[in-house]
Protein backbone atom coordinates (compact mmCIF):
# COMPACT_ATOMS: atom_id res chain seq x y z
CA UNK A 1 0.00 0.00 0.00
CA UNK A 2 0.93 3.81 -0.82
CA UNK A 3 1.98 5.36 2.33
CA UNK A 4 1.51 9.15 3.36
CA UNK A 5 2.71 11.23 5.73
CA UNK A 6 0.81 14.54 7.01
CA UNK A 7 2.16 18.17 6.06
CA UNK A 8 1.69 21.43 7.95
CA UNK A 9 1.58 25.23 6.89
CA UNK A 10 1.11 28.25 9.27
CA UNK A 11 -0.92 31.16 7.93
CA UNK A 12 -0.13 34.50 9.72
CA UNK A 13 -2.69 36.68 8.11
CA UNK A 14 -5.96 37.15 10.27
CA UNK A 15 -8.76 34.76 9.30
CA UNK A 16 -12.30 36.77 8.98
CA UNK A 17 -14.36 34.49 10.89
CA UNK A 18 -17.95 34.40 10.89
CA UNK A 19 -18.01 35.70 14.58
CA UNK A 20 -16.69 38.80 13.58
CA UNK A 21 -13.03 37.86 15.29
CA UNK A 22 -9.92 38.07 13.25
CA UNK A 23 -8.48 35.13 14.30
CA UNK A 24 -4.60 34.02 13.41
CA UNK A 25 -2.21 32.47 13.19
CA UNK A 26 -3.65 29.43 11.87
CA UNK A 27 -1.44 26.10 11.22
CA UNK A 28 -3.75 23.60 8.88
CA UNK A 29 -2.61 19.76 9.12
CA UNK A 30 -3.02 18.17 5.71
CA UNK A 31 -2.47 15.44 3.14
CA UNK A 32 -2.30 14.88 -0.79
CA UNK A 33 -2.68 11.13 -2.72
CA UNK A 34 -1.96 11.22 -6.77
CA UNK A 35 -0.15 14.04 -8.59
CA UNK A 36 -1.46 17.06 -9.79
CA UNK A 37 -1.23 17.40 -13.54
CA UNK A 38 0.60 19.58 -15.89
CA UNK A 39 -2.76 22.00 -15.88
CA UNK A 40 -3.38 21.49 -12.64
CA UNK A 41 -6.91 20.44 -13.55
CA UNK A 42 -6.83 16.95 -12.05
CA UNK A 43 -7.41 18.39 -7.84
CA UNK A 44 -10.30 16.94 -5.31
CA UNK A 45 -10.95 18.36 -2.34
CA UNK A 46 -12.06 15.68 0.41
CA UNK A 47 -13.69 17.28 3.84
CA UNK A 48 -13.79 14.69 6.41
CA UNK A 49 -16.37 14.36 9.45
CA UNK A 50 -17.03 15.53 12.83
CA UNK A 51 -14.36 13.67 14.45
CA UNK A 52 -11.85 12.95 10.95
CA UNK A 53 -8.88 13.84 10.26
CA UNK A 54 -5.94 14.71 6.88
CA UNK A 55 -5.24 10.86 6.68
CA UNK A 56 -7.80 9.99 4.54
CA UNK A 57 -6.10 7.53 2.37
CA UNK A 58 -3.08 5.36 2.11
CA UNK A 59 -1.14 3.75 5.09
CA UNK A 60 0.29 6.40 7.44
CA UNK A 61 4.24 6.35 7.56
CA UNK A 62 4.02 6.75 11.00
CA UNK A 63 1.73 4.42 12.04
CA UNK A 64 0.84 2.67 9.08
CA UNK A 65 -2.78 3.19 9.62
CA UNK A 66 -4.93 3.24 6.92
CA UNK A 67 -7.05 6.52 6.36
CA UNK A 68 -10.42 6.74 7.35
CA UNK A 69 -12.15 6.69 3.35
CA UNK A 70 -8.96 4.22 2.32
CA UNK A 71 -11.98 2.15 0.94
CA UNK A 72 -12.71 4.91 -1.26
CA UNK A 73 -9.57 6.67 -2.28
CA UNK A 74 -6.66 5.05 -4.22
CA UNK A 75 -5.56 3.64 -7.14
CA UNK A 76 -7.91 2.24 -8.98
CA UNK A 77 -10.67 3.02 -6.58
CA UNK A 78 -13.54 5.37 -6.67
CA UNK A 79 -11.45 8.45 -6.15
CA UNK A 80 -8.52 7.30 -8.52
CA UNK A 81 -5.30 8.26 -7.55
CA UNK A 82 -3.95 6.91 -10.78
CA UNK A 83 -6.00 9.93 -12.36
CA UNK A 84 -6.67 12.62 -9.46
CA UNK A 85 -4.73 14.35 -7.13
CA UNK A 86 -6.92 14.16 -4.01
CA UNK A 87 -6.26 16.58 -0.87
CA UNK A 88 -7.78 16.43 3.02
CA UNK A 89 -7.34 19.06 5.72
CA UNK A 90 -8.18 18.79 8.74
CA UNK A 91 -10.54 21.58 9.86
CA UNK A 92 -10.30 24.93 11.66
CA UNK A 93 -11.25 23.73 15.31
CA UNK A 94 -10.33 20.19 15.06
CA UNK A 95 -7.48 18.62 17.26
CA UNK A 96 -5.92 16.80 14.78
CA UNK A 97 -2.93 19.00 13.64
CA UNK A 98 -4.85 22.04 12.17
CA UNK A 99 -5.31 24.98 14.85
CA UNK A 100 -8.35 24.54 17.50
CA UNK A 101 -8.80 24.76 21.12
CA UNK A 102 -6.45 22.74 22.64
CA UNK A 103 -3.62 24.26 20.32
CA UNK A 104 -1.11 26.88 22.20
CA UNK A 105 -2.23 30.46 21.72
CA UNK A 106 0.77 32.40 21.06
CA UNK A 107 -0.33 35.35 22.85
CA UNK A 108 -0.86 33.16 26.33
CA UNK A 109 1.90 30.33 26.15
CA UNK A 110 -1.03 28.07 26.78
CA UNK A 111 -4.06 25.81 25.50
CA UNK A 112 -6.84 28.23 23.91
CA UNK A 113 -9.16 26.23 25.68
CA UNK A 114 -12.55 28.31 25.86
CA UNK A 115 -10.56 31.27 24.28
CA UNK A 116 -10.90 29.64 20.98
CA UNK A 117 -13.45 31.74 18.87
CA UNK A 118 -16.74 29.99 17.79
CA UNK A 119 -16.31 29.07 14.64
CA UNK A 120 -18.42 27.86 11.66
CA UNK A 121 -18.92 25.48 8.48
CA UNK A 122 -17.91 28.96 6.55
CA UNK A 123 -14.64 29.24 8.65
CA UNK A 124 -13.74 25.85 7.97
CA UNK A 125 -14.48 26.77 3.86
CA UNK A 126 -12.09 29.78 4.18
CA UNK A 127 -9.66 28.14 5.69
CA UNK A 128 -9.63 25.46 2.92
CA UNK A 129 -9.32 28.13 0.33
CA UNK A 130 -6.78 29.39 1.85
CA UNK A 131 -4.94 25.83 1.64
CA UNK A 132 -5.40 25.84 -2.19
CA UNK A 133 -4.41 28.85 -2.76
CA UNK A 134 -1.31 28.00 -0.94
CA UNK A 135 -1.14 25.30 -3.18
CA UNK A 136 -1.91 27.12 -6.30
CA UNK A 137 -4.73 25.13 -7.25
CA UNK A 138 -7.39 28.10 -8.83
CA UNK A 139 -9.96 25.49 -9.34
CA UNK A 140 -10.71 21.94 -8.30
CA UNK A 141 -12.43 19.17 -10.27
CA UNK A 142 -14.51 18.47 -7.55
CA UNK A 143 -14.83 18.80 -3.88
CA UNK A 144 -16.54 15.75 -1.66
CA UNK A 145 -17.45 14.71 1.77
CA UNK A 146 -19.49 13.14 4.07
CA UNK A 147 -22.17 14.31 7.11
CA UNK A 148 -19.71 17.52 8.66
CA UNK A 149 -17.79 16.66 5.04
CA UNK A 150 -20.51 16.80 3.32
CA UNK A 151 -21.75 20.37 4.39
CA UNK A 152 -18.13 21.43 4.04
CA UNK A 153 -18.61 20.39 0.24
CA UNK A 154 -22.47 21.81 -0.17
CA UNK A 155 -20.73 24.99 1.00
CA UNK A 156 -17.49 25.50 -0.94
CA UNK A 157 -19.35 26.71 -4.64
CA UNK A 158 -21.80 28.42 -2.47
CA UNK A 159 -18.57 30.59 -1.25
CA UNK A 160 -16.21 30.26 -3.94
CA UNK A 161 -18.81 29.46 -7.29
CA UNK A 162 -15.65 30.20 -9.53
CA UNK A 163 -13.20 27.95 -7.66
CA UNK A 164 -15.25 24.19 -7.59
CA UNK A 165 -16.59 22.72 -10.81
CA UNK A 166 -18.31 20.09 -8.97
CA UNK A 167 -19.60 18.82 -5.17
CA UNK A 168 -20.58 15.61 -3.86
CA UNK A 169 -22.62 16.18 -0.92
CA UNK A 170 -23.31 12.67 0.94
CA UNK A 171 -25.38 11.79 3.69
CA UNK A 172 -25.59 15.71 4.75
CA UNK A 173 -27.98 18.51 5.28
CA UNK A 174 -28.27 22.02 3.86
CA UNK A 175 -29.42 23.21 7.06
CA UNK A 176 -29.12 21.28 10.87
CA UNK A 177 -32.47 20.86 11.99
CA UNK A 178 -34.01 20.68 16.06
CA UNK A 179 -33.29 17.19 16.02
CA UNK A 180 -29.84 17.18 14.95
CA UNK A 181 -28.96 20.25 17.28
CA UNK A 182 -30.85 18.11 20.33
CA UNK A 183 -28.65 15.18 19.71
CA UNK A 184 -25.39 17.51 19.99
CA UNK A 185 -26.69 19.60 23.04
CA UNK A 186 -26.76 16.03 25.20
CA UNK A 187 -23.53 15.62 24.03
CA UNK A 188 -21.84 19.04 25.04
CA UNK A 189 -24.17 19.12 28.64
CA UNK A 190 -22.57 15.24 29.07
CA UNK A 191 -19.04 17.07 28.82
CA UNK A 192 -20.03 20.54 30.35
CA UNK A 193 -21.80 18.56 33.50
CA UNK A 194 -17.93 16.68 34.12
CA UNK A 195 -16.63 18.08 37.01
CA UNK A 196 -13.13 17.45 35.33
CA UNK A 197 -14.25 19.83 32.13
CA UNK A 198 -12.81 23.20 34.68
CA UNK A 199 -14.85 25.27 31.86
CA UNK A 200 -12.63 23.99 29.31
CA UNK A 201 -9.38 24.84 31.10
CA UNK A 202 -8.29 21.26 31.83
CA UNK A 203 -5.06 20.86 29.54
CA UNK A 204 -2.79 19.03 31.67
CA UNK A 205 -5.02 18.36 34.41
CA UNK A 206 -7.38 15.37 34.67
CA UNK A 207 -9.57 15.64 31.37
CA UNK A 208 -13.23 14.99 31.38
CA UNK A 209 -13.07 11.53 30.55
CA UNK A 210 -16.44 10.60 31.04
CA UNK A 211 -18.16 13.44 30.01
CA UNK A 212 -16.66 13.27 26.71
CA UNK A 213 -17.27 9.09 26.49
CA UNK A 214 -20.74 9.56 27.37
CA UNK A 215 -21.20 12.49 24.54
CA UNK A 216 -19.46 9.94 21.96
CA UNK A 217 -21.84 7.10 23.21
CA UNK A 218 -24.60 8.83 22.28
CA UNK A 219 -22.97 10.06 19.18
CA UNK A 220 -22.49 6.24 18.11
CA UNK A 221 -26.18 5.54 18.91
CA UNK A 222 -27.14 8.25 15.94
CA UNK A 223 -24.84 6.61 13.55
CA UNK A 224 -25.89 3.52 13.77
CA UNK A 225 -29.16 2.13 12.69
CA UNK A 226 -31.98 0.25 14.35
CA UNK A 227 -31.53 -3.27 12.19
CA UNK A 228 -27.69 -2.95 12.14
CA UNK A 229 -27.86 -2.51 15.98
CA UNK A 230 -30.05 -5.19 16.27
CA UNK A 231 -28.01 -7.31 14.09
CA UNK A 232 -25.03 -6.54 16.04
CA UNK A 233 -25.86 -7.06 19.47
CA UNK A 234 -29.40 -8.02 19.58
CA UNK A 235 -29.93 -9.01 23.51
CA UNK A 236 -26.78 -10.92 23.17
CA UNK A 237 -25.30 -10.88 27.02
CA UNK A 238 -22.12 -9.92 27.43
CA UNK A 239 -19.05 -11.63 29.68
CA UNK A 240 -22.61 -13.31 31.77
CA UNK A 241 -24.50 -16.06 30.90
CA UNK A 242 -27.70 -14.44 33.14
CA UNK A 243 -28.55 -11.69 33.69
CA UNK A 244 -26.79 -9.82 36.74
CA UNK A 245 -29.88 -7.98 38.59
CA UNK A 246 -27.49 -5.33 39.28
CA UNK A 247 -26.15 -2.06 37.28
CA UNK A 248 -23.34 -3.80 36.01
CA UNK A 249 -23.11 -4.19 32.16
CA UNK A 250 -25.24 -7.12 31.23
CA UNK A 251 -25.85 -6.50 27.43
CA UNK A 252 -23.16 -6.57 25.02
CA UNK A 253 -24.58 -3.37 23.20
CA UNK A 254 -23.54 -1.58 26.83
CA UNK A 255 -19.91 -2.81 26.87
CA UNK A 256 -19.64 -1.79 22.82
CA UNK A 257 -20.71 1.80 23.59
CA UNK A 258 -18.88 1.77 26.70
CA UNK A 259 -15.80 0.53 24.43
CA UNK A 260 -16.44 3.42 22.08
CA UNK A 261 -16.44 5.82 25.11
CA UNK A 262 -13.41 5.38 25.97
CA UNK A 263 -11.26 4.57 23.23
CA UNK A 264 -12.50 8.40 21.72
CA UNK A 265 -11.59 10.00 24.90
CA UNK A 266 -7.76 9.29 24.19
CA UNK A 267 -8.07 10.30 20.71
CA UNK A 268 -10.20 13.39 20.36
CA UNK A 269 -10.16 16.55 22.18
CA UNK A 270 -13.23 17.21 24.96
CA UNK A 271 -13.21 21.37 23.63
CA UNK A 272 -13.17 20.68 19.59
CA UNK A 273 -16.11 18.44 20.17
CA UNK A 274 -18.29 21.33 21.44
CA UNK A 275 -16.67 23.95 18.99
CA UNK A 276 -17.08 21.32 16.06
CA UNK A 277 -20.74 19.79 17.19
CA UNK A 278 -21.82 23.94 17.66
CA UNK A 279 -20.62 24.74 13.71
CA UNK A 280 -22.37 22.07 12.55
CA UNK A 281 -25.55 23.34 14.36
CA UNK A 282 -24.56 26.92 12.81
CA UNK A 283 -24.96 25.46 9.46
CA UNK A 284 -27.96 26.46 7.98
CA UNK A 285 -27.68 27.86 4.03
CA UNK A 286 -31.25 29.98 4.29
CA UNK A 287 -30.17 32.03 7.29
CA UNK A 288 -30.59 34.96 6.10
CA UNK A 289 -34.41 34.18 5.21
CA UNK A 290 -33.67 33.57 1.52
CA UNK A 291 -35.35 30.47 0.34
CA UNK A 292 -32.65 27.73 -0.97
CA UNK A 293 -32.85 27.71 -4.51
CA UNK A 294 -32.15 31.33 -4.55
CA UNK A 295 -29.33 30.82 -1.99
CA UNK A 296 -27.45 28.39 -4.68
CA UNK A 297 -28.73 30.60 -7.59
CA UNK A 298 -24.97 32.12 -7.80
CA UNK A 299 -23.77 28.36 -7.73
CA UNK A 300 -21.98 27.02 -11.15
CA UNK A 301 -21.24 23.97 -10.08
CA UNK A 302 -22.74 20.43 -10.92
CA UNK A 303 -23.48 18.35 -7.79
CA UNK A 304 -24.25 14.86 -7.26
CA UNK A 305 -25.99 14.20 -3.77
CA UNK A 306 -25.76 10.83 -2.04
CA UNK A 307 -28.14 9.91 0.69
CA UNK A 308 -28.41 6.09 2.44
CA UNK A 309 -32.09 4.92 3.22
CA UNK A 310 -31.36 4.14 7.04
CA UNK A 311 -29.59 7.11 7.84
CA UNK A 312 -31.89 8.84 10.72
CA UNK A 313 -29.84 11.20 11.81
CA UNK A 314 -29.19 12.82 8.19
CA UNK A 315 -32.54 11.51 6.53
CA UNK A 316 -32.74 11.34 2.61
CA UNK A 317 -35.63 14.00 2.84
CA UNK A 318 -33.46 16.45 3.72
CA UNK A 319 -30.80 15.43 0.95
CA UNK A 320 -33.30 15.69 -1.38
CA UNK A 321 -34.78 18.70 -0.44
CA UNK A 322 -31.39 20.58 -1.35
CA UNK A 323 -31.37 18.00 -4.64
CA UNK A 324 -35.05 19.84 -5.34
CA UNK A 325 -33.75 23.32 -4.99
CA UNK A 326 -30.76 22.48 -6.99
CA UNK A 327 -33.09 21.70 -9.62
CA UNK A 328 -34.84 25.15 -9.47
CA UNK A 329 -31.48 26.35 -10.45
CA UNK A 330 -29.47 26.60 -13.66
CA UNK A 331 -26.75 23.88 -12.40
CA UNK A 332 -27.40 20.11 -12.72
CA UNK A 333 -27.66 17.45 -9.91
CA UNK A 334 -27.88 14.00 -9.90
CA UNK A 335 -29.27 12.32 -6.81
CA UNK A 336 -29.38 8.58 -5.25
CA UNK A 337 -30.68 7.18 -2.35
CA UNK A 338 -28.51 4.23 -2.01
CA UNK A 339 -29.47 1.22 -0.17
CA UNK A 340 -28.18 0.74 3.52
CA UNK A 341 -28.63 -0.52 6.98
CA UNK A 342 -25.48 0.93 8.18
CA UNK A 343 -27.18 3.98 9.13
CA UNK A 344 -25.34 7.48 8.75
CA UNK A 345 -22.32 5.73 9.39
CA UNK A 346 -22.98 3.91 5.76
CA UNK A 347 -20.86 6.90 3.86
CA UNK A 348 -18.05 5.00 5.74
CA UNK A 349 -18.50 1.39 5.07
CA UNK A 350 -21.40 1.20 2.45
CA UNK A 351 -18.87 0.88 -0.72
CA UNK A 352 -19.60 -0.79 -3.49
CA UNK A 353 -22.86 0.76 -4.58
CA UNK A 354 -21.12 4.72 -3.96
CA UNK A 355 -18.16 3.93 -4.87
CA UNK A 356 -19.87 2.81 -8.61
CA UNK A 357 -21.68 5.85 -8.33
CA UNK A 358 -18.94 8.22 -7.37
CA UNK A 359 -16.34 7.39 -9.62
CA UNK A 360 -18.50 7.14 -12.92
CA UNK A 361 -19.89 11.03 -11.63
CA UNK A 362 -16.16 12.07 -11.53
CA UNK A 363 -15.13 10.64 -14.53
CA UNK A 364 -18.31 11.99 -16.51
CA UNK A 365 -17.03 15.61 -14.83
CA UNK A 366 -13.82 15.13 -15.98
CA UNK A 367 -14.27 14.82 -19.27
CA UNK A 368 -17.72 17.00 -19.68
CA UNK A 369 -16.69 20.10 -17.38
CA UNK A 370 -13.24 19.96 -16.66
CA UNK A 371 -11.82 18.39 -20.04
CA UNK A 372 -9.38 16.12 -17.79
CA UNK A 373 -7.86 13.64 -19.90
CA UNK A 374 -7.29 10.84 -17.85
CA UNK B 1 -28.74 -2.88 -31.21
CA UNK B 2 -30.52 0.57 -31.10
CA UNK B 3 -34.54 0.38 -30.36
CA UNK B 4 -36.29 1.71 -33.02
CA UNK B 5 -38.02 4.10 -31.35
CA UNK B 6 -34.82 5.75 -29.53
CA UNK B 7 -34.16 6.48 -33.38
CA UNK B 8 -37.70 7.64 -33.72
CA UNK B 9 -37.53 9.90 -30.85
CA UNK B 10 -33.70 11.38 -31.59
CA UNK B 11 -35.07 12.53 -35.57
CA UNK B 12 -38.02 14.13 -33.57
CA UNK B 13 -35.25 16.48 -31.43
CA UNK B 14 -33.18 19.32 -32.79
CA UNK B 15 -30.17 19.23 -31.71
CA UNK B 16 -28.53 20.41 -28.41
CA UNK B 17 -32.36 20.32 -27.09
CA UNK B 18 -32.81 20.67 -23.22
CA UNK B 19 -34.53 17.11 -22.14
CA UNK B 20 -36.04 15.83 -19.41
CA UNK B 21 -36.53 11.66 -19.41
CA UNK B 22 -39.29 10.78 -17.14
CA UNK B 23 -38.78 7.08 -15.84
CA UNK B 24 -35.22 7.25 -17.73
CA UNK B 25 -34.69 3.60 -16.72
CA UNK B 26 -30.67 2.69 -16.92
CA UNK B 27 -30.60 6.00 -19.07
CA UNK B 28 -29.68 4.42 -22.29
CA UNK B 29 -31.98 7.14 -24.63
CA UNK B 30 -30.77 9.89 -23.22
CA UNK B 31 -27.23 8.52 -23.38
CA UNK B 32 -28.14 8.38 -27.14
CA UNK B 33 -29.31 11.79 -27.35
CA UNK B 34 -26.76 12.61 -26.00
CA UNK B 35 -24.29 11.07 -28.73
CA UNK B 36 -26.82 11.83 -31.53
CA UNK B 37 -27.89 15.32 -30.89
CA UNK B 38 -25.65 16.57 -28.03
CA UNK B 39 -28.61 16.83 -26.05
CA UNK B 40 -28.12 18.35 -22.75
CA UNK B 41 -30.13 15.45 -20.71
CA UNK B 42 -31.24 14.59 -17.24
CA UNK B 43 -33.63 11.95 -16.39
CA UNK B 44 -35.48 10.88 -13.03
CA UNK B 45 -35.89 7.19 -12.60
CA UNK B 46 -37.52 5.18 -9.55
CA UNK B 47 -35.50 2.09 -9.66
CA UNK B 48 -32.31 2.19 -7.64
CA UNK B 49 -30.48 0.08 -9.57
CA UNK B 50 -31.34 1.35 -12.92
CA UNK B 51 -30.18 4.67 -11.72
CA UNK B 52 -26.79 3.35 -10.63
CA UNK B 53 -26.93 2.30 -14.78
CA UNK B 54 -27.61 5.88 -15.85
CA UNK B 55 -24.48 6.87 -14.03
CA UNK B 56 -22.53 4.22 -15.27
CA UNK B 57 -23.45 5.86 -18.71
CA UNK B 58 -22.54 9.20 -17.60
CA UNK B 59 -25.91 10.50 -17.15
CA UNK B 60 -27.35 12.95 -15.15
CA UNK B 61 -30.27 11.33 -13.19
CA UNK B 62 -32.30 11.98 -10.13
CA UNK B 63 -33.52 9.01 -7.95
CA UNK B 64 -37.15 9.66 -6.99
CA UNK B 65 -40.59 9.30 -8.30
CA UNK B 66 -41.98 11.06 -11.45
CA UNK B 67 -45.36 12.31 -9.47
CA UNK B 68 -44.14 15.10 -7.79
CA UNK B 69 -40.98 16.11 -9.01
CA UNK B 70 -41.57 18.69 -11.80
CA UNK B 71 -43.16 21.41 -9.45
CA UNK B 72 -39.32 22.87 -8.84
CA UNK B 73 -39.00 23.94 -12.49
CA UNK B 74 -39.94 26.79 -14.38
CA UNK B 75 -42.41 27.05 -17.51
CA UNK B 76 -40.56 26.05 -20.56
CA UNK B 77 -37.34 24.66 -19.00
CA UNK B 78 -36.79 22.25 -21.26
CA UNK B 79 -37.42 21.67 -24.63
CA UNK B 80 -38.40 18.41 -24.50
CA UNK B 81 -40.34 16.26 -21.83
CA UNK B 82 -39.97 12.73 -22.48
CA UNK B 83 -42.48 9.92 -21.17
CA UNK B 84 -41.55 6.92 -22.77
CA UNK B 85 -42.79 3.85 -22.28
CA UNK B 86 -43.33 5.10 -18.13
CA UNK B 87 -46.60 7.08 -18.76
CA UNK B 88 -48.84 3.94 -18.07
CA UNK B 89 -46.77 3.00 -15.04
CA UNK B 90 -48.24 6.86 -13.66
CA UNK B 91 -51.00 6.96 -10.57
CA UNK B 92 -51.79 10.59 -11.63
CA UNK B 93 -51.68 10.64 -15.66
CA UNK B 94 -53.22 13.89 -16.41
CA UNK B 95 -51.63 15.62 -13.33
CA UNK B 96 -47.98 14.04 -14.51
CA UNK B 97 -48.95 15.17 -18.15
CA UNK B 98 -49.95 18.67 -17.35
CA UNK B 99 -47.19 19.30 -15.42
CA UNK B 100 -44.72 17.72 -18.05
CA UNK B 101 -46.63 20.27 -20.91
CA UNK B 102 -45.79 23.48 -18.46
CA UNK B 103 -42.30 22.48 -18.03
CA UNK B 104 -41.61 21.55 -21.36
CA UNK B 105 -42.13 23.10 -24.84
CA UNK B 106 -43.08 19.74 -26.19
CA UNK B 107 -43.63 16.31 -24.63
CA UNK B 108 -42.73 12.99 -26.37
CA UNK B 109 -44.89 9.78 -25.24
CA UNK B 110 -44.10 6.55 -26.17
CA UNK B 111 -46.87 4.05 -25.12
CA UNK B 112 -47.84 0.41 -24.96
CA UNK B 113 -50.92 -0.36 -27.10
CA UNK B 114 -52.72 -2.96 -24.94
CA UNK B 115 -54.97 -2.83 -28.02
CA UNK B 116 -53.18 -4.57 -30.95
CA UNK B 117 -54.11 -7.81 -32.99
CA UNK B 118 -51.92 -10.46 -31.06
CA UNK B 119 -53.07 -8.81 -27.48
CA UNK B 120 -57.15 -9.04 -28.75
CA UNK B 121 -56.71 -12.81 -30.19
CA UNK B 122 -55.37 -13.63 -26.84
CA UNK B 123 -58.15 -12.51 -24.97
CA UNK B 124 -60.62 -13.48 -27.66
CA UNK B 125 -59.17 -17.02 -27.98
CA UNK B 126 -57.74 -18.07 -25.15
CA UNK B 127 -59.46 -15.90 -22.63
CA UNK B 128 -56.66 -14.70 -21.16
CA UNK B 129 -55.03 -11.45 -20.30
CA UNK B 130 -52.94 -10.68 -22.79
CA UNK B 131 -48.51 -11.74 -22.75
CA UNK B 132 -47.17 -10.65 -25.83
CA UNK B 133 -43.12 -9.15 -26.86
CA UNK B 134 -44.64 -6.01 -26.28
CA UNK B 135 -46.18 -6.72 -23.20
CA UNK B 136 -44.34 -9.19 -21.71
CA UNK B 137 -45.48 -9.18 -17.78
CA UNK B 138 -47.99 -11.26 -16.13
CA UNK B 139 -51.19 -10.02 -14.19
CA UNK B 140 -49.85 -10.09 -11.41
CA UNK B 141 -45.79 -8.86 -12.10
CA UNK B 142 -46.94 -6.09 -14.23
CA UNK B 143 -45.56 -2.64 -12.86
CA UNK B 144 -48.15 -0.81 -15.74
CA UNK B 145 -51.15 0.83 -13.90
CA UNK B 146 -52.89 1.98 -16.78
CA UNK B 147 -53.87 -0.03 -19.62
CA UNK B 148 -54.62 1.43 -22.78
CA UNK B 149 -55.19 1.59 -26.91
CA UNK B 150 -53.56 3.89 -28.70
CA UNK B 151 -56.50 5.18 -29.79
CA UNK B 152 -57.83 5.46 -26.12
CA UNK B 153 -55.03 8.13 -25.65
CA UNK B 154 -56.14 10.27 -28.91
CA UNK B 155 -58.99 10.68 -27.44
CA UNK B 156 -57.69 11.82 -24.15
CA UNK B 157 -55.90 14.23 -25.37
CA UNK B 158 -58.46 15.66 -27.40
CA UNK B 159 -60.96 15.98 -24.30
CA UNK B 160 -57.61 17.13 -22.67
CA UNK B 161 -56.98 19.76 -25.14
CA UNK B 162 -53.37 19.01 -25.96
CA UNK B 163 -52.35 19.03 -29.52
CA UNK B 164 -50.83 15.91 -30.65
CA UNK B 165 -48.16 17.55 -33.08
CA UNK B 166 -46.73 14.41 -34.88
CA UNK B 167 -47.46 10.59 -34.28
CA UNK B 168 -45.44 7.39 -35.21
CA UNK B 169 -46.52 3.95 -35.15
CA UNK B 170 -44.34 0.45 -34.50
CA UNK B 171 -45.33 -2.91 -35.17
CA UNK B 172 -42.57 -5.85 -34.35
CA UNK B 173 -39.77 -3.48 -34.84
CA UNK B 174 -40.81 -1.60 -38.16
CA UNK B 175 -42.81 1.14 -38.60
CA UNK B 176 -46.71 1.07 -39.86
CA UNK B 177 -48.91 4.14 -41.05
CA UNK B 178 -52.41 2.50 -41.28
CA UNK B 179 -55.03 0.49 -38.77
CA UNK B 180 -52.87 1.47 -36.11
CA UNK B 181 -55.10 0.87 -33.11
CA UNK B 182 -55.11 -2.84 -34.30
CA UNK B 183 -52.16 -3.32 -35.93
CA UNK B 184 -49.09 -1.02 -33.77
CA UNK B 185 -48.29 -2.09 -30.74
CA UNK B 186 -46.52 0.47 -29.57
CA UNK B 187 -47.24 4.29 -30.15
CA UNK B 188 -44.91 7.34 -29.66
CA UNK B 189 -46.47 11.07 -29.79
CA UNK B 190 -45.53 14.22 -29.97
CA UNK B 191 -47.58 17.09 -27.54
CA UNK B 192 -48.17 20.17 -26.99
CA UNK B 193 -50.06 22.87 -25.22
CA UNK B 194 -51.13 26.21 -26.44
CA UNK B 195 -50.19 28.47 -23.53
Amino acid sequence: MNTVETNYVTFPEPLALRSGVAFSPVTVAYETYGTLNNERSNAILVCHAFTGDAHAAFSSKADNKPGWWADMIGPGKAFDTNKYFLICSNVLGSCKGTTGPGSLNPATGKPYGLGFPVITIHDMVMLQKRLLDYLGIEKLLSVAGGSMGGMQALTWPVMYPERVHSAIVIAATYRHAAQQIAFHEVGRQAIMADPDWQNGDYYGKSIPRRGLAVARMIGHITYMSQPSMEQKFGRKLVGKEALGYNFSKDFEVEGYLEYRGQSFVDRFDANSYLYLTKAMDYFDLTENGQKLSEVLASVKADFLVISFTSDWLYPSHQSQELMRAIKATDTDVSYIELTSDYGHDAFLVEIADQARVVSNYLARIARERASVHV
Amino acid sequence: MIKLEYSIIAGIIEPGARVLDLGCGDGALLAFLKEKKDCRGTGIEINHQEVVKCMERGVSVAHGDIDGSLDVYNDRRFDYVILNESLQQVLHIDRVLDEALRVGKKVIVGVPNFCHLGARLQIFFRGQVPVTKALPYKWYNTPNLRFLSLKDFRRFCAEKGITIEKARYLCGGKEISFSTNLFADAGIFVLSRSH
